[in-house]
């Protein structure tokens, strides 16, 4: 590793190993969506895929929900970050939501939403707490809250995950953004809390936090697995048929499938283009209102309610796990019984085998492709550090383009792509197309550990006759400990919570804890759906709590690196 | 062959304009200090000296180490010691560890351990090689660090504003400490300062480099 001649090379290898799969899923895609596809026998260009997607009668419905699920769950997340943060930095209240991150940020979106759906459901653990007493209700009410026509369910589930993310983005950016002094000096011009920070730290916060809400909203408009645990289903989501036209044993139905990622790939771009103009349009406004001198009316409310929103969004993930635990020792549990008649181990023990495996398979491509992330991320960040090839503004695009980048508009691609190759699909294909994903991750949570580690100490080493490499791997690695060992974390709970990309290009046949826990979504076994979603929540928080325990222990009697 | 540290007409330049220009040989035991406002440059050269210049930075001129060219070698062969303003002590290496990691290659485990207990002894720090050097003074890193930058046998010091966070009474004593080390071993210094106190205890010759435009006063 890092040997003289490679190093520079290091940088070259992330970026084919990020946009490679892109490009030849976009590749996969755009060919058989012009009707091209000659291992159906099909031979194009021509548009009958999109003649058929119009002649589907649910095409509009779908669409229609994919945008406002995307853009509705966004702007709901985005704005219960910004007002909370704005009005309740820095209190006790605030802290307690910055505890909970974590947790709540390694929870998969999968487990999230079978946790909500335990929740909520007409049959759910709230609707169980207040009935009959309250509610009257003797059976579970006949009310569409699961999978409703409007995709509601399926924007809460959303938000509930997209909160604890941009709030986590939102801390790294107020560092940088001197918003205590602003927030004094608005306060002292006797501006309300939320109104002083709305004018002054906004604009320069929601500059460093723009593309971690673009991938917010590009990943909420296609996102598969929570849209089949959560989302409607008459029509689904557009994501939610390509997958299903994919899986269709008639493999001109692919055809179909390609046509409708493309579009997808179209719909999202353009929400991305309107998303920007509206960035403008709050810009102007926003011009105006600092213009006005307004110093704002309804402060107190405005942060109350927001609290209120983040609080709820936390609860409903924590109080979600501990429904999924309780069914997962469920005996009997009639309705409207607010706990079951007895606890058992029956569900563990009856699903042992195949939830062992599915921990099995999940580690198998985690652990390689975590590790191979880090790799060529230390290699990245080292080969800056030594050559100054340093990733341009540009290169932060790259870095984001595959989280930008719609997964059914070319996941279904690249396992067309891999098929026409030959390429058999599998579990190395899918570490591959892991990877794509993780090693985003992995490097921006690395990567500012890395470069504000004081180059000074590499002086230093290199004045006492210590090697480059020796340098990086006797100093600098071992002092970086604990962000490494948490950017290892990451990458495991990214690949943890992988649904589409192990489903698509492993073919149905690698069965990871992710693609076992939706797949018994449809079932309504809610024991089964506890143990799996309890193991899929476990291997993404064990890694985290890990990367906590290892330096603390390995640095016990090294206080220099207690804060590090 | 000319012992001792030489700058043979080396210039800094950023964005087109000079900021330090020295050409000066420090023979060995004798200290050359460079005294200037933060800003002017001083770090730079010896940045440049160790072979860390950054790349926003223009250079020319060659460093001679005991008459043996060093310009083109890569920093870790140089064997040109240097102390910051802070310690540097690793953070993750017990204060043994951090000596070992300096001292020269070779011999055994235990002729190490050995050494490095010595040389701890030596400044007074008897028995410290298994503490965590986040709970030594400020005075006592800074032997530390010295002690480890001199068990690597280098062939010059560069002294990068070294003494300037330690309070005034600990500054003196830690200054004559490193003058009286480097003297004995025979290095010659280079400092850079912006404290006259530094310069004149140093003796030496002192370049000044007033308000980021240099002239050389030294002889």
């Amino acid at each position: 590793m890092f040997h003289r001649k490679a190093l520079p090379l290091l940088p070259v290898l992330t970026v084919l190993v990020m946009l490679g799969p892109l490009v030849a899923g976009l590749w996969g895609t755009i060919l058989p969506a012009f009707g091209h596809l000659p291992s159906a026998g099909l031979t194009g260009p021509n548009a009958s895929g999109f003649m058929a997607l119009l002649d589907w009668p649910g095409f509009g419905k779908s669409v229609q929900l994919s945008v406002v699920t995307g853009f509705a769950s966004t702007l709901i997340a985005l704005a219960i970050v910004m007002l909370v943060v704005a009005g309740w930095s820095g209190t006790r209240a605030f802290t307690v939501l910055e505890r909970l991150l974590s947790p709540l940020l390694s929870v998969p979106h999968a487990a999230a939403a079978f946790g909500l759906a335990f929740l909520i459901a007409p049959s759910g653990w709230l609707s169980r707490l207040f009935s009959p007493w309250l509610t009257g209700w003797e059976r579970p009410p006949d009310l569409l809250i699961l999978n409703d026509s409007f995709g509601l369910t399926m924007i809460a589930g959303l938000v509930i995950k997209e909160v604890p993310f941009l709030l986590l983005m939102t801390l790294a950016a107020l560092g940088q953004a001197q918003s205590t002094q602003s927030r004094g000096v608005a306060a002292a011009l006797g501006y309300g809390l939320v109104t002083g920070w709305l004018k002054t730290v906004f604009p320069r916060v929601y500059a460093q936090i723009k593309l971690p809400v673009y991938v917010v909203l590009a990943y909420s408009m296609s996102v598969v697995d929570v849209a089949i645990i959560l989302g409607p289903n008459t029509p689904s989501t557009l994501s939610v048929q390509i997958v299903r036209w994919m899986a269709d044993p008639d493999i001109a139905m692919r055809v179909q499938a390609a046509s409708a990622a493309l579009v997808q790939l179209a719909l999202v771009i353009g929400a991305l283009l309107l998303w920007r103009l509206g960035e403008r349009a709050v810009a102007a406004f926003g011009h105006r209102w600092v213009m006005s001198g307004r110093r704002g009316a309804a402060d107190r409310a405005v942060a109350g309610l927001a609290l209120g929103a983040g609080m709820t969004a936390a609860l409903a993930v924590l109080l979600g796990l501990v429904v999924l635990l309780v069914w997962s020792f469920a005996g009997f549990w009639g309705f409207p019984d607010a706990l079951p008649q007895a606890f058992t181990f029956k569900s563990w023990m009856r699903h042992s085998m195949g939830v062992l495996d599915a921990l099995w398979e999940t580690a198998v491509i985690a652990v390689p492709v975590t590790l191979a992330a880090l790799m060529l991320t230390i290699g990245c960040l080292e080969a800056e550090y030594r050559y100054g090839l340093r990733l341009s503004q540009r290169g932060i695009w790259v870095l984001y383009l595959p989280l930008l980048m719609p997964q059914t508009a070319f996941l279904p691609g690249l396992q067309t792509f891999m098929l026409s190759l030959g390429a058999d699909v599998g579990r190395v294909p899918v570490m591959l197309a892991h990877l794509v994903f993780v090693l985003p991750y992995v490097f921006l949570s690395l990567a500012d550990p890395f470069r504000a580690w004081d180059s000074r100490y590499g002086t230093t080493a290199a004045a006492l006759s210590a090697s480059p490499a020796g340098v990086l791997w006797r100093v600098r690695l071992p002092m970086l400990l604990r962000p490494i060992l948490t950017a290892v974390a990451v990458g495991l709970a990214v690949s943890v919570g992988q649904y589409l990309a192990t489903l698509l290009i492993g073919g149905g046949r690698v069965q990871t804890l992710t693609t076992e826990a939706v797949a018994l979504s449809s079932g309504g076994d809610r024991r089964a759906i506890g143990v799996y979603g309890l193991m899929q929540t476990g291997a993404a928080l064990m890694p985290f709590a890990l990367a906590l325990m290892i330096p603390a222990l390995l640095w016990r009697n090294r206080r220099g690196l207690r804060h590090g | 062959m000319a012992k001792g540290l030489t700058l043979k007409n080396v210039v800094i330049r950023k964005d087109g304009h000079t900021l330090v220009a020295v050409d000066h040989h420090i023979a060995p035991g004798e200290v050359l200090t460079l005294m200037g406002p933060s800003g002017s440059g001083k770090s730079t050269l010896l940045s440049y000296i160790t072979g860390t210049l950054a790349p926003a930075f223009g250079a020319e001129g060659r460093v001679l180490l005991d008459g043996t060219d060093v310009t083109d070698t890569a920093p870790h062969k140089r064997h040109i010691g240097i102390l910051f303003q802070d310690d540097l002590l690793f953070p993750h290496l017990s204060v043994g560890a951090n000596l070992a990691f300096g001292l020269a290659p070779g011999g055994s485990r235990a002729e190490r351990t050995e050494k490095v207990a010595e040389a701890l002894k030596d400044v007074g720090l008897d028995g410290y090689a298994d503490r965590d050097p986040a709970t030594l003074s400020g005075g006592q890193k800074a032997r530390v660090a010295l002690v480890r930058m001199l068990l690597s046998e280098p062939s010059a010091l560069l002294l990068d504003e070294a003494f300037s966070r330690l309070d005034a009474e600990r500054r003196a004593q830690v200054r004559n400490f490193v003058f009286d080390r480097a003297k004995a071993k025979n290095l010659p210094v280079l400092m850079v300062t912006h404290d006259a106190d530094d310069a004149e205890a140093a003796g030496g010759h002192v370049i000044s480099l007033a308000n980021a435009t240099p002239h050389d006063v030294a002889p």
